[in-house]
């Protein structure tokens, strides 16, 4: 990278200026109040995913979900950090609810890792960053990518509060056995972003996510504008929380906090 | 004639560089090409049949996968299509590749001789030989 982040910030903040005024504008005509709105669209389908974290212990259980993700959809390993591609990984709970600032939280929670992926969210900035329309939002809630149409400018990366995207630097290829990939499943390439994709592909098939299949119960997933769905029994029963609340993006991966039945 | 010298070798280079393309494929790839449909799927076909005439496809097979393209990633509409009781997915991979287990002599061989290189193997794969 030839512009780090802080000089990138000065550059953005000057031609901020612009922005910040639309904002305040916005803010005066109460457009900004997101959260107020439903976030539930007209299609009357938005898919969600609840994660009981007290449901995924051991490092068994975080492999193999991460696993299936991966393997069905060709997803390389590449050991280099700063090359590597993913859809679904854990973090500390620090690194995952950075909103929650309370020092004292239990120790296990301090200590557990947390199953992160694209939250799919209900106002999503890296859609409305991607200048060829090539990640967008379908009815049913999915943040879809078509990487055909993807230019790699990586405007949705730098969108994206959470880091959910991934940038192919090297060709993913060169970090897969071509002889054990899923036959069914492209690949992507050199240049071109990806993320999860909630699984469209077996969506499609009447199946679950792959995730969701493995997790033995852990992983939820439902039509959240669907009050008698599963995700919406979850969440009125239990205390959820999402990740970075406050930029706004309403993210549907809600995850289950401990204690009680939950842990299970 | 000022620089007449100069003149004269600026044009041979010229030519040079602009014929580039045509001598630099002399005598390569003269050969036509004969794409086969000779695969064990289509051999055991009692009608070969695919999702439009041959002569669509071989002149359009780059649109219909556009369109399939299309409807499949961003419509999502992932309806099969059936041809002669055979159900086909809209996909290269899980698609035309069922039938044309034979990429490079099916695929390739026009593509390198019309000088093409699709970047759709890019991304999609055929694992040459019975990829199951
Ligand atoms: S998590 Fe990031 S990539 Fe996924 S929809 Fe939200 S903003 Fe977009
Ligand atoms: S990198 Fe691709 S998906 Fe992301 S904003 Fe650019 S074109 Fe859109
Ligand atoms: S929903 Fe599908 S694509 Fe997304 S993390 Fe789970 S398995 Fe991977």
């Amino acid at each position: 990278m030839s512009i780090d982040r802080r000089k990138f910030l000065k550059i953005a903040g000057l031609s901020g200026i612009g922005l910040g005024l639309s904002a305040a504008d916005s803010l005066v005509k109460g457009k900004a109040h997101a959260s107020e709105e439903s976030s539930l669209p007209e299609s009357g389908v938005r898919l969600a995913l609840v994660i009981d974290i007290g449901k995924i212990r051991t490092d068994e259980d975080y492999k193999r979900i991460t696993d299936a993700c991966h393997s069905i959809h060709n997803v390389p390993s590449i050991p280099n950090t700063k090359h590597e591609v993913k859809w679904i990984w854990t973090d500390n709970y620090e690194h995952t609810f950075p909103d929650q600032t309370n020092e004292f939280i239990p120790h296990e929670m301090k200590e557990k890792r947390f199953l992160l992926l694209c939250n799919h969210c209900a106002k999503p900035p890296c859609v409305r960053v991607c200048p060829t329309k090539a990640t967008f939002k379908r009815p049913d809630g999915i943040v879809a990518q078509d990487p055909h149409r993807c230019i790699g400018c990586r405007f949705c990366m730098a969108a994206c509060p959470y880091g959910s995207r991934s940038f192919n630097w090297v060709d993913p290829r060169k970090y897969l056995d071509m002889n054990k990939t899923n036959p069914d499943y492209p690949t992507r390439t050199m240049g071109v972003v990806e993320k999860c994709t909630l699984c469209v592909e077996r969506l499609a098939r009447g199946l679950e996510p792959a995730c969701v299949e493995v997790s033995n119960g852990a992983i939820v997933f439902g039509n959240l504008a669907d009050p008698g769905s599963n995700v919406r029994k979850i969440l009125s029963t239990h205390y959820t929380i999402i990740r970075k609340p406050a930029v706004g993006t309403q993210p549907s991966v809600f995850y289950v906090i401990g204690g009680g039945e939950n842990a299970g | 004639m000022y620089n007449g010298s100069k003149i004269i070798l600026g044009l041979i280079i010229f030519l040079a560089i602009a014929t580039f393309p045509f001598y630099s494929n002399f005598g390569k790839s003269a050969v036509m090409p004969s794409p086969s449909t000779d695969t064990p799927v289509i051999n055991q076909l009692a009608k070969k049949e695919c999702v439009m005439s041959a002569e669509y496809m071989k002149k359009e097979h780059m649109k219909v996968l556009d369109q399939w393209r299309d409807e499949v990633v961003r419509e999502g509409k992932r309806d099969v299509i059936t041809v002669g009781g055979r159900v086909f997915e809209k996909s290269l991979q899980n698609g035309c590749m069922q039938c044309h287990s034979n990429k490079s002599k099916f695929c390739d061989e026009c593509h390198s001789y019309a000088g093409v290189k699709p970047y759709c193997w890019d991304c999609h794969f055929f694992r040459e030989g019975g990829q199951r």
